[in-house]
């Protein structure tokens, strides 16, 4: 990809098939690196103009958890990019009420806003993708 | 390849990008532009500063789609558009801006 893959020029001379496409994301933000990948291929593929959603359950909710203090775990705290997907177009972001609830979490400990689902909402959810990626 | 500035020495990676964005310093965003033949106007420290801002508030580089928009919305119409931030960063506005102001390049671009 190059920068004149996600410009305006290339918008209007393309439009190809917009399928909706889901991020589920299940692990904690860090000890593994699979939360900080998948939030790096929401970015880049938001350049190709899909519809986008992101689900965070189990212990993925804790990705949008308030107060991440990464400095005595010499690793970068990346949660304040998730406010940054707004800028990308990627308004939809879900979570598992089930999983905020085992955690003792709710949505005002959260850095975004979101929408909370129950577990049968959310398959229903699922459900309806073109694409589920699951993280 | 490490860049040289009023006798100290930074450290890059290949493609000319700042290691440590600590050691970023004006004059340092100055000696880059020089090596691509780019004198740096208050229209490019504009952008540079608004992409510093950006960093130190989401903790990664736009996309240049993303910093087009943020531009327009903070500076005007007539600055967030495609062609007035490709006039002053003809290599892309995201990938040269982003390198003089001492920023990783933006994830997604090669």
């Amino acid at each position: 990809m190059n920068e004149t893959t996600g410009g305006v020029e290339m918008d209007e001379e393309v439009s190809g098939v917009v399928k909706k496409f889901l991020y589920v994301n299940r692990k904690a933000p860090y000890g593994t690196i699979y939360a900080l990948e998948s939030l790096e291929v929401v970015l880049i593929a938001a350049a190709f103009d899909q519809d986008v959603s992101l689900v965070f359950m189990d212990d993925g909710v804790y990705q949008l958890a308030k107060g991440q203090h990464t400095k005595s775990i010499n690793v970068k705290n990346f949660s304040p990019t998730y406010r940054a997907l707004e800028g990308y177009d990627i308004e939809k972001l879900y979570v598992e009420k089930e999983s905020m609830d085992a955690r003792g979490l709710t949505a005002a400990d959260l850095i975004v806003p979101v929408t909370m689902l129950s577990t049968a909402e959310m398959a229903d959810l699922m459900e309806s993708q073109d694409v589920v990626l699951s993280f | 390849m490490p860049i040289v500035v009023n006798g100290q020495s930074f450290e890059t990676d290949e493609e000319g990008y700042l290691t440590n964005r600590n050691d970023w310093n004006e004059d340092l965003a100055k000696e880059m532009a020089k090596v691509d033949n780019c004198a740096l106007s208050d229209s490019h420290w504009e952008v540079i500063n608004f992409l510093r801002e950006y960093y130190d508030e989401y903790q990664i580089a736009p996309a240049v789609r993303v910093l087009t928009k943020a531009i327009g919305k903070k500076l005007g119409p007539d600055k967030g558009n495609s062609k007035y931030l490709y006039e002053l960063f003809p290599y892309g506005p995201a990938k040269q801006a982003c390198k003089y102001a001492g920023l990783p390049k933006p994830t997604g671009c090669v």
